[in-house]
């Protein structure tokens, strides 16, 4: 195996192992969407009119709370500095960081998207504009929290910095990603375009975050 | 020991700095002095927005000052970052709250503009969303270097962080300006349209003027204050701590 | 088992952290078959000066170079284990080894030898996270085996180890010394390695 996709297949077995985060932050996705439900009220119209949106704050959410361990967990047992020493390129690392992230976090948030859509009552058009508009969002949100998080690495409890830091970062993709759902959803024009100009954020973030968060990582280190 | 570089420029900034601020200070109060007097009573009230387009010259100048305050953020960063000037560290670090403060102006000023425009404290307008979020930036830059111990760490991760920000922001601005179109499809009046009058120039650049002077006043004190507090951290660190080499050790192996 | 032999020479290295320099001039070479001991109180620098051979860090000023015989300057050929084992504690012993038998490229023979070296069987399958300190200590030097780089740079590698683990250790040393590579070893325990030598980090005398 190679290096990148060990690093990959190690953090998503650890990832689903007992202690692992990818079940808290599902768990996590659907208490913000049961809370929010229980704040808004049993409104059906307001809440078909509002789910797409909703589940995209909350996905957004669950991954913020989970950016904190990207990096930590191996900055504490020092395996980030086998990983640091073993990189040919540490931008690549970056990214199959950010990858792993996303398959043990983003991908679970999709899955479990349609289930909670039902308790949301998104209207059966929405289903799949949101379906797509997470799949192509949700890598840029890893990307981008991985720098975040390796930024944060030497610092003890830095979940909130972290958040604080990113949420400026992550508007444009909540507001593409939020608005195709909409679009979507009403099959209006602007469906096409915000998805694709969603996926030039996630592209953006895929070309600069893996740089930013090795420079990050190296001011780190020491 | 510090680098020679490294003490000698904070020594030559230092009196650069004294030499500037007197003047700075007095340019930000003159200006400043004419600007309001030209704002509030020598300019006319628009005939649409009546006398609450004075508003306009504490806001639109505030708004502007934001943007330039980080993006010099973002250029002392990357001089930092780059050739290690610690100068440039500090002259970041020190524009971050200054520049933060010109945000909150620019949104203070535009809720209380919007009230007699919009009839509401905030509104989503594309213009205030932006320098909301700016404002974030700001935020997160100051959380940064106020939860790094280490002055020479922090700096070069806070310049990181003004650097992609910096890059970022047109993007957030894009975004929000799109997301704008979608949702409130009606046009809202702007600051800065082509309808602005030639009496209301004067007033404009000369707050411009007096948030420049401003700036600069408050950017060479608050960098000559970091410096010091600096230099007394150096002094005690070199206090408590001793600065070690490596010897040659005779041990019973290498002698026999 | 070791390429061709490197040797390793710093030159007036310096480290600095939070404007405050940890150490400075430290100048050094290692021949192929060398080792040298480090000692040096707590906050002496010890790690901070293996963790800048090692590339991890950046030092201040100065350089480390490793040269294959006589050649050119080549890239880094040093591994660094640190106090930390860098175990993850939800996987198994095996399971780690063979992360870093990925990660280091190495062949997968390697893992094995590297279960014998440091006589892991006994927990090959057990939880990293329930191994005891010593068991842990001696699985996480167990990439000095799978790695085989010319340049080892170990630090406190036996502090929580029993005798014996101690000297399948030094024999390991030897071992490595005999193919040709060299080590560097932070230690504050007398660690009978022949022919080593021991250098000191210690505080430099006042400046003038």
């Amino acid at each position: 195996m190679s290096a990148l996709a060990a690093i990959i297949w190690r953090d998503v077995r650890l990832a689903f192992r007992a202690g692992g985060g990818a079940l808290q932050a599902v768990a996590f996705f659907a208490l913000v969407v049961v809370l929010f439900s229980l704040a808004v009220g049993p409104d059906i119209a307001l809440m078909r009119k509002i789910a797409g949106p909703v589940l995209w704050t909350a996905a957004l959410l669950a991954t913020l709370i989970s950016l904190d361990q990207i990096w930590r967990a191996d900055r504490e047992d020092g395996s980030l500095d086998i990983i640091v020493e073993t990189s040919d390129a540490l931008p690549l690392t970056a990214a199959a960081k950010a990858a792993a992230h996303w398959f043990s976090t983003g991908l679970p948030l999709i899955i479990a998207t349609p289930i909670l859509g039902v308790i949301l009552n998104l209207p059966a058009s929405a289903y799949v504009p949101v379906l797509m508009s997470l799949a192509i969002g949700t890598p840029g949100l890893s990307l981008i929290g991985a720098f975040a998080s390796a930024l944060a690495v030497s610092l003890p409890r830095a979940n909130l910095l972290i958040s604080i830091i990113v949420a400026p970062l992550y508007a444009p993709i909540l507001i593409f990603g939020a608005g195709a759902s909409i679009a979507g959803a009403a099959g209006a024009a602007q469906y096409a375009p915000n998805l694709m100009l969603l996926g030039a954020a996630t592209l953006f973030a895929a070309l600069f975050s893996p740089i930013a968060s090795a420079a990050a990582l190296r001011s780190n280190l020491d | 020991m510090a680098s020679i570089s490294e003490l000698a420029n904070p020594q030559r900034f230092e009196g650069l700095a004294q030499a500037v601020s007197p003047y700075a200070v007095g340019v930000a109060f003159i200006t400043l002095v004419a600007g309001l007097y030209y704002a509030l009573f020598n300019s006319p009230a628009d005939y649409q927005q009546g006398e609450s387009v004075r508003i306009m010259y504490v806001h639109v100048p505030a708004a502007w000052m934001a943007m330039f305050c980080y993006s010099s953020m973002a250029i002392a960063s990357a001089v930092g970052f780059i050739w290690k000037h610690p100068l440039a560290d500090v002259a970041a670090k020190e524009t971050a709250p200054i520049g933060a403060g010109f945000t909150f102006l620019a949104l203070f000023t535009g809720a209380f503009w919007g009230k007699p425009m919009w009839g509401a404290w905030w509104v989503w307008d594309a213009r205030l969303t932006s320098v909301l979020i700016l404002l974030f930036l700001y935020l997160g830059y100051m959380a940064l270097w106020q939860a790094i111990p280490d002055k020479i760490r922090a700096a070069r991760l806070a310049a990181i962080l003004a650097i992609v920000g910096f890059v970022n922001v047109p993007i957030i601005k894009f975004s929000v300006d799109w997301w704008n179109s979608l949702h409130q499809p009606a046009s809202i009046l702007r600051a800065d349209g082509p309808t602005i009058d030639g009496s209301m120039l004067t007033p404009l650049f000369l707050m411009i003027a007096a948030y420049m002077a401003l700036f600069t006043a408050m950017l060479l004190q608050s960098m000559r204050n970091e410096l010091v507090a600096r230099r007394v951290a150096r002094l005690d660190m070199a206090a408590d701590a001793a600065t070690s080499t490596l010897v040659e050790t005779p041990s019973a192996a290498s002698q026999s | 088992m070791v390429e061709p032999p490197f040797s390793l020479s710093a030159r007036d290295l310096r480290a600095s952290r939070g404007g405050r320099d940890i150490f400075e001039g430290v100048s050094f070479v290692l021949a192929p078959g060398e080792a040298i001991l480090l000692r040096g109180a707590n906050g002496a620098g010890k790690t901070t000066l293996l963790r800048a051979v090692a590339g991890l860090l950046r030092p201040a000023g100065g350089a480390v170079e490793f040269c294959r015989d006589t050649e050119e300057p080549t890239e880094n050929a040093a591994i660094y284990c640190g106090v930390q084992n860098g175990l993850k504690a939800a996987l198994s012993v095996r399971e780690n080894l063979d992360f870093w038998v990925s990660l280091y490229g190495a062949e997968k023979k390697a893992a094995n030898d590297a279960i014998n070296r440091f006589e892991l069987r006994g927990f090959i399958d057990r939880r990293a996270g329930a191994l005891s300190t010593g068991q842990a200590r001696r699985a996480g030097l167990a990439r000095l085996v799978i790695a085989q780089c010319p340049v080892w740079l170990v630090d406190e590698p036996v502090a929580a180890m029993d005798r014996d683990g101690v000297a399948r250790f030094i024999q390991l040393v030897v071992d490595h010394l005999g193919c040709g590579g060299s080590a560097i070893i932070a230690s504050h325990d007398a660690l009978d390695i022949p022919g080593a030598r021991t250098m000191t980090m210690s505080a430099k005398a006042a400046a003038p």
